[in-house]
């Protein structure tokens, strides 16, 4: 358990988040930039379970901040995915380019 | 190499390679594929550093509910089988670029941080984290539970609202 060195978890998400922001620069697709966001919260979410589990053993906040996170996550999810489905109704696409009349 | 240390390696290759595939692919349903494989994978990492709780959370909220989501809402908005319009070259290489030198970045600020663990047992159960999370003494979080249950009513009213088809005027 104790054999992993914490930096080699730490890594582990540092990367998933950085993924995701390749996913968010490159993607134009909504519903793919929404699957981007999901990436990286998750990456916060591996965070804050290691940091309680191996700086803080005896508080369990880290675990209460995962299981808002994910809550919070889910309810976005579903707004997102409520807009998205809005937007195709009355543009046909979904892709961000085309969706561009509250832009200025 | 002891077995839970080729154990982490291995899921750890495991999200990130999924989670490269799920970002690059151009298709769009294998991309929620992959992404559902990602999700599996940081399920059991929760596993491998025995936090069970949270990995089921994980596996019910994520790869139950989010990714069977964004699976229906593609089915509902796009050709599946059609490739996405490639990013510009440009466009690729920069955020490649702003990508790697960030995480190179954040991740020596990390390393020469060098976060010293403890040698204490992690203890926690579903007991303990139900009594703290209904707890209105100091550490208790009644509070944010009580308003995050809120959001989530606002969220599915808010849900239905915007995606009803406005009816007709009859009139």
């Amino acid at each position: 358990m104790s054999d992993i060195p914490i930096s080699h978890i730490l890594f582990v998400s540092t990367a998933l988040f950085f993924i995701g922001m390749y996913g968010l620069f490159t993607r134009r697709n909504l519903i793919t930039m929404l699957m981007s966001i999901e990436l990286i919260l998750n990456s916060v979410n591996i965070n804050f379970v290691v940091f309680n589990k191996y700086l803080y053993p005896e508080k369990l906040d880290g675990i209460f901040f995962t299981i808002f996170i994910i809550t919070i996550a889910a309810a976005e999810a579903a707004i997102a995915i409520a807009i998205i489905i809005n937007l195709y109704r009355s543009h046909r696409s979904i892709d961000v380019e085309d969706a561009s009349e509250m832009k200025y | 190499m002891t077995a839970a240390q080729i154990i982490f390696y291995i899921l750890s290759a495991f999200i990130l390679g999924t989670a490269i595939l799920s970002v690059t692919t151009r298709k769009i349903f294998r991309s929620a594929i992959w992404l559902l494989f990602s999700l599996i994978g940081v399920a059991g990492l929760y596993f491998w550093l025995e936090v069970e709780f949270i990995a089921a959370v994980q596996i019910v909220v994520y790869v139950g509910g989010i990714v069977v989501l964004i699976i229906f809402s593609i089915f509902l908005t796009q050709q599946s089988g059609k490739e996405m319009a490639k990013a510009s070259l440009v466009r690729t290489i920069a955020s490649a670029l702003a990508v790697v030198f960030g995480f190179a970045f954040t991740f020596l600020l990390i390393y020469d941080y060098g976060f010293e663990a403890g040698n204490k047992n992690f203890d926690w159960s579903v007991s303990k984290i139900g009594s703290q999370m209904m707890g209105t003494k100091e550490g208790g979080y009644a509070l944010p539970f009580e308003v995050v249950s809120i959001l989530l009513l606002a969220a599915m009213i808010g849900c239905i609202v915007i995606a009803m088809k406005s009816k007709p005027e009859e009139k």
